[in-house]
């Protein structure tokens, strides 16, 4: 893909804003996602770094498969990326922030992706809406022929 | 203004922080409440009673708390430091909330205790305008920062009490009930929020590993209503159950939630529901082969 | 890594110790398929207890083992599907719809056992 800058391609910025310059951050991982063996160990890893925090183990359960979700958009669409993985402070709240960065093809229509959920035959389908559910924030840029970061995250009740 | 932030930057930062003449005044100050302290807390503790405020307490009891209050106070005043303030301050909450003391009355004795420190200050130095009001420019920071002190602690106590017994409300409120090997009731009283909704499914899904239930008979006879989003939750919890190998039977749908899921998309016909609860047990025995019979047959319970 | 696959009678048994990669799921499947066909079982059971995360690949890999194992005549029932497991899977959207689901090893077998019974018993309603 060429650099051009197409109107229709402006970075689209479709849940909040990020908020992330308020938050403190206590500690942060990156795992590179590669292949479907990556998935897991993101997963695990988050898993383990929001468990030091206290969250509940169906909580947990709900982090490790946002992460999964997540990752396999990676490996599926843009071959590569990473997962971040971060625990932070935002007030006296602590929780756990996932981001999903690649520089794969972008999403042409983010506004039709996060509407759709999944379908029983689903496959060209990001499940975004379902990771959305699961977290408590949710902001995703995009910007075909640039790249994709999804940002999700969760706070410890 | 200048002046006086100054000097309250200076009283709040550690003692030796303090600029001389602020820590002069300073113990000047706390030396006339502590010789006052008798009658400032007896003043003290009439204006409270007058401003019918802490009406849950005795006045024993508000004398004694006023006397700890006081001495925290001054205490605070003289050392610039507000750990110990703000530690008594959660006691205190910790012991009056369950007797039912508002935040207002709390925020209320302590502007008044302000109030008489502060009156007592213009009598003492009414003589001489200047010093009085250096006087004033080192106490009223201080009075300051304990107020807020004092009713923040009170209020966070609060909220944590209210937090815990929401908790335990919502626990004992959502029992899963075991009447019958394999057979789960969870009847569901009252309004629910998303969180309690969250909450019932993962008690529910427990439950049903723990008993092993294969029927599971959820009456909502005591559901007033249900918006869109607990509704959704209502079938979550279905579908859930479902992965866990075991049937949910819905009893007590009114015909007004009955309407919220069809709204929602739900095909009422593949789910399962009986009007009310014992036609629920009833069709939950019938699906795990129980056939209750007089004791006179001697039939055989299909396994 | 492989799962292990038991023969129990006419039945096969695949227990999942640890997570498994996409790749793994796919082999699963595969040896599943094949193994079905080979041995002429009659029914299958895929034990997920150990899974601590189902995302949609395993619940569409889990769908395509029913339907594809099915067409060899035989039946598939998911059993172990932990609770917060389930509770993330209903919140996800995944809902594992036309698979049979039992509670663990026990149920399954029973729900195999029923199902070769025929249609005339009557039987839980339950892969709805």
């Amino acid at each position: 893909m060429d650099g051009e800058r197409d109107p229709i391609d402006a970075p689209v910025q479709a849940e909040g804003s990020m908020s992330s310059g308020k938050d403190r951050v206590l500690e942060e991982v990156a795992v590179q996602i590669h292949s479907d063996t990556d998935i897991v160990a993101a997963r695990q890893k988050g898993r383990l770094l929001a468990a030091s925090l206290g969250f509940s183990s169906s909580e947990l359960t709900l982090i490790a498969t946002a992460i999964s979700e997540l990752a396999r958009n990676i490996v599926l669409y843009a071959k590569q990326g990473e997962i971040v993985l971060r625990l932070c402070e935002r007030g006296d709240r602590r929780g756990v922030m996932v981001r999903a960065r690649d520089q794969g093809p972008g999403i042409p229509d983010i506004r039709r992706a996060l509407q759709g959920g999944f379908s029983t035959s689903r496959s060209l389908g990001l499940g975004l809406p379902g990771v959305r559910r699961l977290m408590d924030e949710f902001e995703i840029e995009s910007r075909v022929g640039y790249g994709t970061t999804v940002t999700a995250r969760k706070w410890r009740r | 203004m200048d002046h006086e932030t100054r000097e309250a930057r200076t009283t709040f930062g550690t003692s030796h922080q303090m600029s001389q003449p602020t820590a002069e005044l300073l113990r000047q100050l706390v030396a006339h409440l502590r010789q006052n302290r008798t009658q400032l807390r007896e003043e003290w503790a009439r204006r409270i009673t007058e401003a019918k405020l802490l009406t849950a307490m005795t006045k024993e009891e508000i004398f004694a708390e006023a006397t700890s209050v006081y001495d925290n106070y001054v205490e605070a005043l003289e050392t610039g430091t507000f750990e110990a303030l703000q530690a008594y301050a959660r006691n205190l909450s910790e012991r009056i909330i369950p007797r039912g003391v508002e935040t207002h009355e709390v925020v209320g004795i302590v502007l008044l205790l302000r109030d008489v420190l502060a009156r007592s200050l213009f009598a003492k130095y009414q003589n001489d305008f200047a010093l009085l009001n250096r006087i004033l420019d080192a106490y009223e920071p201080a009075a300051n920062r304990i107020a807020n002190t004092v009713a923040v602690g009170f209020v966070q106590e609060r909220e944590r009490v209210i937090r815990e017994q929401q908790e335990a409300i919502r626990v004992l409120s959502t029992p899963v009930l075991q009447v019958r090997e394999r057979l789960l009731i969870l009847p569901i009283i009252g309004v629910i929020d998303p969180q309690r909704a969250r909450q019932l499914t993962e008690q529910l899904l427990r439950g049903i590993r723990t008993n092993r239930a294969k029927v599971v008979v959820i009456d909502i006879t005591g559901v007033p209503v249900m918006d869109a989003n607990v509704a959704n939750n209502l079938v979550q919890t279905v579908e859930a159950t479902r992965l866990l190998g075991a049937t949910v039977i819905i009893t007590g749908l009114s015909p007004e939630i009955a309407q919220t899921l069809v709204t929602i998309g739900v095909d009422l016909g593949k789910m399962n529901t009986v009007g009310d609860l014992q036609g629920g047990i009833e069709e939950a025995e019938r699906l795990l082969g129980y056939k209750v019979v007089p004791l006179a047959e001697t039939s055989e319970l299909r396994t | 890594m492989e799962v292990p696959i038991l023969k129990q009678g006419p039945y096969l048994i695949a227990s999942i110790q640890s997570a498994l990669s996409d790749a793994d799921l796919v082999q699963l499947r595969d040896a599943l398929v094949e193994q079905v066909g080979r041995l002429r079982s009659r029914g299958v059971i895929v034990d997920v207890t150990a899974l601590d995360v189902m995302d949609s690949f395993a619940t569409r890999t889990l769908r395509d083992i029913t339907f594809m194992i099915r067409l060899r005549g035989a039946e598939t029932v998911i059993v172990g599907i932990q609770p917060d497991v389930a509770f993330t899977m209903v919140q996800l959207g995944l809902k594992l719809e036309g698979v049979p689901t039992a509670l663990d090893l026990e149920e399954g077998i029973a729900f195999l056992r029923e199902k070769a019974a025929g249609p005339n018993k009557e039987a839980n309603p339950r892969g709805r």
